[in-house]
């Protein structure tokens, strides 16, 4: 449907993309008792926790192997090694998921051999479970990093099936990076309002979704544990979520043979109803009341919604997937997508994105075409909060960094109920910013005639 | 590590103006001031975390970072300094290289490219560029690119030479203050100079606390021609070298540029602080009577003297209906270098007890004031790990933590108050007005209802007698 065009700037202005590396923190973070570790300088890690901090309003546990100019001369190795041995003594995690940086990356570390050595030789690492996925900062964004984690995941973790059959019927899911806390548990819930239990990795629902534990925790606290994830090869189905879980989707498959469904977005009334069928097929039974009333809800508020949506001008930026999905929620409803930005060029969705074209690009790419199309809204991250106030239209945020609202970790967006409550959200702005109508807005109408407005007449009160 | 790059650094841990500098021998010097990193174990930014903050705040350049995409997208817009005037610095600019600039040595090109496509877009007064981890690995030359886009295109570009694993943010601290001794200060000539004319240095106006000192400056006729670098222009850095007066406020962040400033210029500089009353006392009467001697009206200490008691009345004045509600509430201040006395003496004397107070950035001279305060070195700690830290406040050894946010949520999930007094913050605390603006916030944390309701037992954990009916 779209052309897809890129950016030829040499600088990229007001910068779209989080980095790679921060994708994969952030997957890792949905393990239960993980530490991810940055190979790279200290303050690759340090930009990634101030971020993340800003949204999740959390303590983020990401530490990092701490490079000076000497190590990035001769080689990092030892630094990883006493990086993942300073890291088990002090908070005694069950999985350190290593992410590479630009600067590892680019002195080509042959971190996989390192690591190789590393846990050959020091015995005090076979508690904890380490995982390495590649994730140069000039290579992808949020959404690749936490793929490529996922994968390494898999690779590191799952278990060759042993057809032990579980008691109940399990799926396992494999959410994407623009899934939130709220998200997860709406899934589970559904999933299991059908009798079968789901395996959900990675499980941020449980580990950042801002709770007050009662003793000080090191780690991630709550995620999917690794017991869960050796055995995803018990589950009868795998449901994967945006066109980036393909990869860890096809790997889980591969060495389980459990088949898998991919949904390139769970936003909206199909691919909601399609996920019903899916989840009714496989348990063999039929969609419970409390489900067949949401479908109405949701139903109805796209009645009441849409008048909000016809013909608005909206423009959007952010990783493919999330791009994706909300360009089709947004067109589904009669909204125009006059601009689509898109962070990298990673994913065949954007050939199928509702626009005329999908520029690859930043945030001043945004600007320039939301301005150039007289845009009524822009969807973004909150990086694009300079940009809504230059252009004096509202702002809705998505994705990744929200860090000037609070609760984004519990705003789900997806399945019969979320979708509903976008409408909502995205109405209610638009409600927001009608204004009462005055003779003036209509310039080509018949105007006033003067004796209606007398002079000195009180003003009506009604 | 490239021979400038290294030269630059050896200078920047050659220090005469500092204490604790000059009390190593050469080879300890060598190493830097900074501790070294244990990896698994380290927190905290890099050197060029360190230049950047100190250089963002110029308000009317261009902020390019050359480099992959994190340094700059992972951290661009995070900071609250605030401008009188054009927002420009607020945008984030990166040559976000791909792996194939890194492989093919695309860099200075892209670079080059940046730099243009920057100035056309925005026609900025100058633009900074930021030297990254992988832009030194692969030696770019980053001074030529700047030194030749400066001549072809006509506006000021500045290489500043601070890369991530170089060292710490205070080292980049350093490396800024370099990069504008080098190449920006005392580069273009003021349009007008007074006798009282003085700049602020490692004053950086987040959340616009400088605009709660100014009015002080003012009404004693002291202009400041510009702070380094909060709400600053480029201009008026470059012609910064025409003071009469330096002073410092961070205490170890720009220490180089006001000595070198000193040995260039001839411009004495004195360090200070705005936080706490006594404090901002004693920085403007110091700032009277050397603006006097330098010249200054004869007559300015003596309206000094007149404007501190006045202020000092006003502010004791306004403090006086809190010390009911706070005396006795015992405070952790976990925070560095001067504003660990500086506040650790407003807080006492309106009754509050220091529990403790960390020193992890304090210098010697800091600590001798804290001792001289609190009577006793017993409550000075250094690092406190996050899990002692986090039993600390469970046990309620303290009523309220005040820290940075890093330390934000060990306080707040061990369900005690917090306040955020650094550089995050949204509440500016500078001054007179400042600290009384502190109080006023610490006594809105204690006395919020919300600590007692959220320390309730669950209906679950509760004893049976507990549980309403």
């Amino acid at each position: 449907m779209s052309k897809v065009v890129h950016s030829h700037k040499s600088c990229a202005m007001n910068p779209l993309k989080t980095s790679t590396p921060l994708g994969a923190a952030l997957a890792y973070l949905g393990v239960a008792g993980a530490v991810p570790l940055f190979h790279g300088a200290q303050g690759c890690t340090s930009f990634g926790v101030v971020l993340s901090v800003r949204h999740y309003k959390e303590a983020i546990p990401l530490q990092t192997t701490a490079l000076d100019e000497v190590t990035t001369i001769l080689g990092g190795a030892d630094n990883l090694e006493q990086a993942l041995i300073n890291v088990q003594k002090r908070m005694k995690p069950a999985l350190i998921g290593v992410a590479s940086t630009a600067l590892t990356e680019t002195r080509g570390e042959d971190t996989i051999g390192d690591l190789r050595l590393i846990l050959a030789r020091q015995p005090a690492l076979s508690e904890t479970r380490v995982v390495f996925a590649s994730t140069p900062d000039y290579d992808g964004a949020l959404e690749d990093g936490w793929s490529r984690a996922v994968s390494a995941i898999i690779e590191g973790v799952v278990l060759p099936p042993d057809h032990v059959a579980s008691l109940h019927p399990q799926v396992n899911v494999l959410a994407g990076v623009h899934q939130t806390a709220a998200d997860i548990e709406a899934l589970v819930d559904i999933i299991e309002a059908f009798g079968l239990v789901p395996v959900v990795l990675p499980d941020i629902s449980g580990s950042l979704d801002g709770t007050v534990p009662e003793q000080y925790v090191a780690t991630s606290l709550g995620g999917t544990s690794l017991d869960d994830i050796a055995h995803m090869g018990r589950a009868i189905h795998t449901i994967a979520i945006g066109e980036h879980m393909r990869k860890p989707a096809d790997l889980l498959h591969a060495r389980t043979g459990v088949p898998s469904t991919l949904f390139a977005s769970l936003i909206g009334l199909e691919p909601t109803d399609r996920l019903i069928t899916l989840l009714s097929r496989l348990s063999g039974r039929e969609a419970p009341a409390r489900i067949r009333r949401q479908r109405s809800q949701l139903v109805d508020a796209m009645l009441d919604g849409h008048f909000h949506f016809g013909g608005k001008r909206v423009a959007i930026a952010g990783d493919p997937d999330l791009l994706f999905a909300l360009s089709i929620f947004f067109a589904g409803l009669g909204a125009e997508i006059v601009a689509a930005v898109a962070s990298t060029h990673h994913s065949p969705l954007l050939d199928r994105i509702p626009a005329e074209r999908v520029l690859v690009g930043d945030l001043a790419d945004l600007e320039d075409e939301a301005k150039a199309a007289d845009a009524d809204l822009l969807v973004t991250n909150s990086h694009g909060r300079q940009a809504a106030e230059r252009l004096g239209i509202p702002l809705l945020r998505v994705g990744f960094p929200i860090f000037d609202r609070l609760g984004p970790a519990h705003r789900a967006t997806i399945l019969y109920r979320g979708t509903r409550d976008l409408i909502f959200e995205v109405a209610n702005i638009v409600l927001a910013g009608l204004h009462a109508h005055r003779p003036e807005d209509f310039a080509t109408a018949v105007p006033i005639i003067e004796e209606t407005a007398h002079a000195g007449a009180a003003p009506a009160t009604h | 590590m490239s021979e400038p790059l290294k030269k630059r650094v050896e200078a920047a841990f050659d220090e005469p103006g500092c204490e604790k500098n000059r009390s190593k021998d050469a080879k300890e010097r060598k190493k830097g001031c900074s501790k070294p990193l244990t990896p698994g174990a380290a927190a905290g930014g890099c050197a060029y975390d360190g230049a950047k903050i100190a250089l963002q705040p110029i308000t009317d350049v261009v902020h390019l970072v050359h480099g992959p995409l994190a340094c700059e997208g992972n951290g661009w817009d995070n900071r609250h300094a605030a401008s009188s005037g054009p927002t420009l610095f607020r945008q984030g600019f990166t040559t976000d290289l791909t792996g194939m600039d890194v492989v093919m040595g695309n860099g200075e090109k892209r670079l080059y490219r940046a730099i243009k496509e920057a100035i056309a877009r925005h026609s900025p007064a100058a633009v900074f560029v930021y030297v990254t981890c992988v832009t030194a690995l692969i030696g770019d030359d980053v001074e030529a690119v700047c030194r030749h886009a400066s001549e072809k295109l006509g506006t000021p570009c500045i290489p500043v030479n601070a890369p991530g694993f170089a060292g710490s943010k205070n080292l980049g601290n350093k490396l800024a203050g370099e990069a504008l001794l080098d190449h920006v200060i005392g580069t273009r000539e003021p349009d007008i100079t007074t006798t009282t004319d003085i700049n602020i240095l490692g004053e950086y106006n987040l959340s616009g606390e400088f605009w709660q000192v100014r009015p002080l400056f003012d009404r004693l006729g002291i202009r400041v021609h510009t702070c380094m670098a909060g709400d600053a222009r480029y201009n008026d850095i470059a012609s910064s070298h025409r003071v009469r007066l330096n002073m410092m406020v961070c205490s170890t962040a720009l220490m180089n540029v006001a000595r070198k400033m000193e040995e260039r210029f001839g411009i004495p500089y004195f360090e200070g602080s705005f936080y706490g009353i006594s404090d901002t006392s004693d920085a403007l009467r110091t700032m009277a009577r050397m603006l006097a001697e330098r010249g200054g009206p004869a007559d300015l200490p003596e309206r000094a003297e007149i404007l501190i008691a006045a202020e000092e009345a006003r502010a004791w004045a306004r403090l006086e209906p809190y010390r009911a509600a706070l005396a006795g509430k015992r405070v952790l201040l976990y925070t560095g270098g001067v504003k660990s006395w500086s506040i650790v003496a407003a807080l006492q004397e309106i009754g509050m007890v220091i529990v403790s107070t960390s020193v992890r950035k304090s210098t010697e001279e800091d600590k001798d004031r804290i001792r001289a305060l609190m009577g006793t070195d017993a409550h000075m700690v250094d690092a406190i790990p996050p899990r002692e830290m986090y039993a600390m406040l469970k046990r309620g050894d303290a009523d309220i933590m005040l820290s940075g946010g890093r330390t934000q949520f060990v306080a707040l999930k061990a369900k005690m108050p917090w306040m955020d007094i650094n550089q995050e913050r949204h509440t500016a605390f500078a001054g007179y007005d400042g600290m009384v603006s502190l109080v006023h916030e610490l006594h809105r944390s204690l006395s919020n209802p919300v600590w007692e309701d959220v320390r309730r037992p669950a209906p679950w954990d509760a004893a049976p007698a507990d549980v309403v009916q």
